[in-house]
């Protein structure tokens, strides 16, 4: 038996639909399976990236959604135009970046040290643990964000209270009254913990996961070779997970860039423009703004997107060039020739 | 938060901060569950809008993913790599940026075909279920691959058609996957608000319960004990359904992402 599927796998790659368990399977399959998907991901998503963009070089507010109105006018890139010589998208635009580089530095950073360090503890304590931080996740950044505006609430925040109680001469007094979510800095504080408190669980139980599928050989190894805890992490650990990593860092950044809801509650208005961040802005602009302005909440957007996508295209390249069926094929052969190989040697 | 929503509202008030409840009460629960937030609408109408449009799109986003999945992973045809490409950019793209378009599209397809999808269910059910597809299929996608292609060759050779192989050896080999993508589609949709705040507007007798919570804040100044007590309320489902399957999950996640 196993000679045939040997056979079966070692058709040359063109002539895979000859191999004979897919002789029955006609060509159409494959496209009737992901139709569905195709469909509604067409519709809802792909077609409003398509028009986002075209929305993005054109007038278009409220205005153009009467009945009796015109459609969208093309306006020779005037959003782009306005955006970029407008200060205040650039410091928007600025404290998104420098806010989201905190938010996923200290995720990484935390999140791959409670890994570590689960991974060190006995194991039901980091089931224990982790099963703790899974319901930090879970918990819906709406509730999250609310919690921490509670916490952080002037008059009888706990936050506040605690750091009022605490003597002067330690934290300075006034603190009872003071008022978090008014400064950019003192807000974004909070965001980032909100964020990172959510987040550092998914990295960390990613990394729990990755350490334990490193064989135990590469750690006694580097210490027989006389290597202390950081540079066994250096050497083994990190160039071991460098794939995980890679993924973690990206998929962090592509979520932390487009943090709303925290941002929504914990801001809880319009008025103040500084502490703006990019999706905030387009929502802004496209909803809550006299008038509401798509064309321009589209031109941010599309920036925002570039940006997504830049900063991505990393790892949307190791996506596609992945998993595809003719690679895993050759690679099982190849193992199998090696361990037939070794079985003769 | 779970403290706060025990503790009688002077005692929320007060300068004197205490992590647990004096007195603990269940006032405010009983005005989340029981109070008329809107006339005529109460939390039981929330909690079942959730409820409806959460598992109508596990449930539909589970189906198209499985087979998109199998397509991906198990097949070669031209258009392969154009999908997965597809899958990942949209994932990329994010929601605030496509919600002016997916928002005037919808009016217009509503006014296209005569069914109404603002201001109800049907418009959020679909979005959702579409918003998590590229994830739970890229996710499945790993699980699929790993299942070893000489059982199917086996079954195929002792004679079982394309349908019972699917069936009898790829779902139960899937199954696992598929319920950490279910998870994931679950959280996404439960957790959703900009979606919902946006499509419902005021049709209130739709509100999902994300929406339900920022009621309570806002209007009358913010009310914190029902808002503790709501969310408290809100996080339970995932909870429930997170330990359900939390060994799962972790597993299922990272897997999916490896294998990319």
């Amino acid at each position: 038996m196993p000679r045939t599927v040997d056979k079966a796998s070692a058709e040359p790659d063109g002539a895979v639909g000859q191999a004979p368990a897919r002789a029955r399977r006609p060509k159409p399959i494959p496209y009737l399976l992901i139709i569905p998907s195709v469909i509604l991901l067409a519709v809802v998503l792909l077609w409003p990236i398509v028009q986002m963009v075209w929305y993005s070089f054109t007038s278009f507010t409220t205005r153009n959604l009467m009945p009796n109105q015109p459609g969208p006018e093309w306006n020779d890139f005037a959003h782009y135009q306005s955006l970029l010589t407008d200060p205040a998208f650039w410091s928007i635009l600025r404290n998104t970046v420098v806010v989201c580089v905190l938010m996923v530095g200290i995720t990484m950073v935390l999140g791959t040290l409670i890994g570590i360090l689960l991974h060190k503890l006995p194991k039901w304590f980091s089931t224990f643990v982790a099963i703790g931080m899974m319901l930090a996740w879970s918990t819906p950044a709406l509730s999250a964000s609310l919690v921490f505006r509670w916490l952080f609430l002037p008059e009888r925040g706990l936050v506040n209270v605690v750091l009022d109680r605490l003597p002067n001469w330690l934290v300075g007094d006034g603190w009872l009254q003071y008022n978090w979510f008014l400064e950019p800095l003192s807000l974004f504080s909070i965001l980032i913990m909100v964020i990172v408190w959510q987040s550092f669980p998914f990295v960390a139980v990613s990394v729990l996961a990755g350490l334990k599928s490193i064989p135990s050989e590469l750690y006694e190894a580097a210490r027989m070779d006389g290597a202390n805890a950081w540079k066994s992490f250096w050497n083994v650990t990190f160039p071991m997970l460098r794939p995980l990593f890679a993924l973690l860092l990206v998929l962090q950044i592509i979520w932390d860039l487009r943090v709303f809801t925290q941002l929504y509650i914990l801001a809880n208005s319009f008025q103040n423009k500084d502490v703006y961040l990019l999706s905030y802005y387009i929502y802004q602009q496209g909803f809550s703004a006299s008038p509401a302005n798509y064309g321009m909440g589209s031109a941010i957007a599309v920036v925002m997107t570039v940006m997504i996508l830049a900063v991505t295209a990393y790892y949307l390249r190791i996506m596609i060039r992945q998993g595809r069926p003719d690679d895993r094929r050759r690679q099982d052969r190849s193992s199998r020739d090696r361990r037939s190989r070794l079985h003769v040697g | 938060m779970v403290s706060t929503a025990f503790k009688p509202t002077g005692e929320i008030f007060t300068r004197d901060q205490r992590l647990f409840p004096q007195a603990p009460t269940l006032e405010h629960f009983d005005r989340v569950i029981n109070g008329q937030l809107i006339p005529g609408v109460n939390f039981g109408t929330f909690l079942a809008n959730s409820l409806l449009v959460t598992l109508g799109a596990v449930a539909m986003g589970a189906l198209f993913s499985l087979l998109a999945a199998v397509a991906v992973a198990r097949f070669r045809f031209k258009l392969r790599s154009a999908f997965i490409m597809l899958l990942i950019v949209i994932q990329m793209v994010p929601m605030e940026a496509m919600i002016i378009s997916i928002f005037i599209n919808f009016r217009s397809l509503s006014e296209a075909t005569g069914v109404q999808l603002l201001g109800n269910l049907s418009g959020l059910l679909i979005v959702y279920t579409a918003v998590s597809l590229p994830i739970t299929i890229l996710m499945l996608r790993g699980f699929v691959a790993a299942v070893p292609k000489e059982l199917e060759e086996a079954a195929a050779i002792d004679g079982a058609s394309g349908w019972t192989i699917f069936w009898r050896i790829l779902m139960p080999l899937v199954a696992p996957g598929l319920v950490a993508a279910s998870i994931f589609a679950f959280i996404t949709a439960w957790n959703e608000f900009i979606v919902a705040l946006t499509f419902l507007g005021r049709s209130t007798d739709n509100y999902t319960l994300p929406l339900t919570l920022s009621y309570y804040f806002g209007r009358f100044g913010t009310e914190w004990g029902p808002i503790m007590a709501a969310s408290t309320l809100l996080t339970i489902p995932v909870m429930i359904f997170f330990l359900f399957v939390q060994r799962r999950m972790v597993s299922g996640l990272t897997m999916g992402a490896v294998k990319g």
